[in-house]
């Protein structure tokens, strides 16, 4: 009996911070941000060169054959990073057509995964090569890359587009996991909004022990100090659930569909708490773009509608269990 | 990360909940009320005798004797929750009491004690906060005085459970008032039959009275009954509330009452169910976000401790949460039954919860308050610095 991730995981989990905090910094962020797409190709060649694309492949297509837990890790850190990522996609293409998935796909992933809507926002890199998308209500579908007109969001730390799929686009690879696939990506999501609201936190807690006002620093008042214990009692049990739901996932527990489902509704719920309460206790300049708090702002933001609000996950974990007559 | 238990292990849950449906017609009822009801001590003395209760607690003392093993005990809680078997004799004496007793003790006390506090038959109370020394408690006043081989205890306490039923009291008395207030407190243990004890019943928001006030007038008690030092009764109280922080925010038990608010919310009451109604449904499905979260945090904590690490913020943030948590569950069991909820007679489903709404706002307060709590996460969890203390006039 063991909750805690094991010495390769805490290995994966460090490796991966330290390279995203050299190659992603607030500079990066910035000018990406700001259409300088060449940096997040830069930065997606060193994440292939790093293994993060092939982590769920097996070791015998190339990759390193790892499992659900090391994904939300990874996940994690990217969403701490407010990196743009392939990773997201490229764990879904492994789970869903492994024979498709390698290095040179550049993979879109739909936000209206599970819903049935024609033109869909689309989180993927300018370059994209295959899209996945759901097809009815239980199959999932890949085609080549359509096409599609990006789109202008609150996070550009990530491209969108939205994407027009013709109905009898003929489909490279299909599945009928699309359920698993659903609560997977909704997981993912999950761990990115963790990491985004962790990174929050942190910076929070730095600027509340080193901003100084009346003759004190400003997290020797209760005021700020309770801001800033709220935001980490209601984090810290949220890491616990999105690992147990990577977990139940991996060993096909039969709750595995509800965690997931509802922990991207929980992160939802908590990342906009943390978001905006971490800009609260920056005060005024936590509201500018110098400190650029907002990127990981809106990411929380993007991620806590992107493939469905925080009720329709809570609705789906209802329908789970049979609570919806 | 691995959840399910190795044969040895799943054995001895197997076993244990075969003990213990197989004995369930020794256990008490509701009926069997009263503190010391034969019932009850026999049911005790049963669940000692086969290692379900006072596990670690060494033989020589009246408790079972074997090893610590923290998975072992939970998963022994666990088959009382899955089988609904009554529960062994908890409370301030032996949850608190024993293992502080344990720990700083003499022989003699240890002889004295243990054996009938852990069998029901000696039945403790806490005398700790006073109306004056709360959340500060260190600020306490109860004093007293040294006459030859006695003290004279002069004061009052409050927030006293059980009270009315204790033989004993383990207490917090300042015995060296020049002292700084942390370095004047002892920790002494007299009898509540000693002249000058009166206990006052105070009635709380629930209607019952779950606490009691002391007050001491000229209490004569010997030195003997002093654990630890004089003068060291803060140190001595901080092993026990230790113990106190830990029986708070049971994520097991949090599981338990989700589980009841779903049933309920399954029920036809009048031709409708509420869990039809989405915006209850919807407010069902948060809480069992947390649920889930609490409890998969609760395996994090325990993992720690079988590893003899510190859980960090996991670990600290289960009072606040776990606490506030149940009230909420409560609160929507009340919201479920609409109308019917605000009743309050003996045999109405809603007092259960309108009585653990109002209780678990008071465990909210007690044990340490919810800013208390949260003054701990950000201090010992976050890093942040203490409030500067006021300067002195």
């Amino acid at each position: 009996m063991e909750f805690a991730l094991n010495a390769e995981q805490k290995l994966l989990q460090e490796s991966l911070k330290g390279f995203l905090a050299a190659e992603w910094t607030l500079d990066d962020v910035k000018a990406f941000a700001a259409g300088e797409a060449a940096r997040g190709d830069k930065l997606e060649s060193g994440l292939d060169a790093f293994g993060l694309n092939g982590l769920l492949l097996p070791e015998s297509a190339g990759g390193l054959g790892l499992g659900l837990l090391d994904a939300v890790i990874a996940q994690e850190q990217i969403g701490f990073a407010v990196a743009p990522s392939n990773f997201m996609a490229a764990a879904l293409f492994a789970i869903a057509a492994p024979v498709l998935a390698n290095s040179r796909v550049r993979a879109g992933v739909s936000s209206a995964l599970g819903q049935k809507a024609d033109a869909q926002f689309v989180i993927a890199p300018p370059e994209a090569t295959h899209l996945l998308y759901t097809h009815g209500s239980s199959a999932l579908r890949i085609i080549a890359w359509p096409g599609g007109d990006p789109l202008h969001t609150i996070d550009r730390t990530r491209t969108v587009f939205n994407v027009a799929v013709r109905g009898d686009a003929k489909p490279l690879a299909s599945s009928d996991q699309a359920s698993r696939i659903l609560a997977i990506a909704h997981l993912l999501t999950a761990a990115d909004t963790l990491g985004a609201a962790q990174a929050m936190l942190d910076k929070a807690v730095a600027y509340a022990a080193d901003r100084k006002q009346f003759g004190r620093v400003i997290g020797s008042f209760q005021a700020v100090k309770h801001m800033c214990a709220e935001m980490a009692a209601k984090l810290e049990p949220a890491r616990a659930l999105v690992w147990h739901a990577a977990y139940a996932l991996d060993t096909n527990d039969p709750e595995a569909l509800i965690m997931a489902h509802l922990a991207k509704a929980h992160l939802s719920e908590i990342g906009t708490f943390i978001a905006r309460t971490s800009t609260e206790v920056y005060g005024g300049m936590g509201f500018t773009d110098l400190v650029g708090l907002h990127y990981w702002y809106k990411r929380i933001g993007a991620n806590r509608q992107l493939f469905g609000s925080p009720a329709a996950a809570r609705e789906t974990a209802a329908r789970l269990q049979g609570l919806v007559a | 990360m691995k959840l399910d238990l190795t044969p040895d292990y799943a054995a001895f849950r197997d076993e244990i909940i075969g003990l213990l449906t197989r004995n369930a017609h020794l256990a008490p009822g509701a009926k069997d009320a009263g503190m010391k009801h034969p019932k009850r001590l026999s049911w005790q003395k049963f669940l000692i005798e086969n290692g379900l209760t006072a596990r670690t607690i060494p033989k020589a003392y009246g408790g079972y004797g074997a090893e610590p093993d923290l998975l072992k005990s939970r998963l022994i809680a666990e088959a009382f929750a899955t089988t609904g078997v009554a529960r062994p004799l908890s409370g301030q004496g032996i949850a608190m009491f024993v293992p502080t007793l344990l720990q700083l003790g003499t022989e003699a006390q240890k002889q004295a004690y243990i054996r009938p506090t852990l069998h029901g038959e000696m039945v403790w109370c806490q005398g700790y906060s006073e109306p004056d020394a709360g959340s500060d408690l260190a600020a306490l006043r109860t004093r007293a005085e040294e006459d030859g081989d006695d003290y004279i205890i002069n004061g009052q306490k409050i927030w006293t459970s059980t009270a009315k039923q204790a033989d004993m009291m383990f207490c917090l008395v300042r015995t060296h008032p020049n002292a700084p207030k942390h370095e004047g407190i002892t920790y002494i243990t007299f009898p509540m039959s000693t002249p000058g004890i009166e206990v006052r019943p105070l009635v709380d928001m629930t209607g019952a009275a779950n606490f009691n006030e002391v007050f001491f007038t000229d209490v004569r008690v010997p030195k003997s009954g002093v654990i630890g030092e004089p003068g060291q009764g803060w140190m001595v109280a901080n092993a026990t509330l230790t113990h106190e922080r830990g029986m708070l925010g049971d994520p097991n038990a949090t599981k338990a009452r989700f589980l009841e608010l779903v049933e309920l919310m399954k029920r036809d009451v009048g031709g409708a169910r509420a869990i039809d109604n989405p915006l209850l449904r919807d407010r069902l499905m948060a809480l069992q976000a947390e649920v889930f979260a609490m409890q998969a945090n609760g395996l994090r904590v325990m993992t720690s401790s079988l590893n003899g690490e510190s859980a960090g913020l996991a670990g600290l943030v289960i009072k606040l949460i776990g606490c506030e948590l149940n009230h909420q569950i409560a609160g929507l069991a009340i919201d479920a039954l609409g109308e019917q909820g605000i009743l309050y007679g003996a045999d109405d489903t809603a007092r259960d919860w309108q009585w653990r709404s109002m209780y678990d706002l008071g465990l909210i307060i007690g044990g340490g308050t919810a800013q208390i709590q949260k003054n701990i996460i950000a201090e010992r969890g976050l890093g942040l610095p203490r409030e500067p203390k006021p300067a002195k006039a």
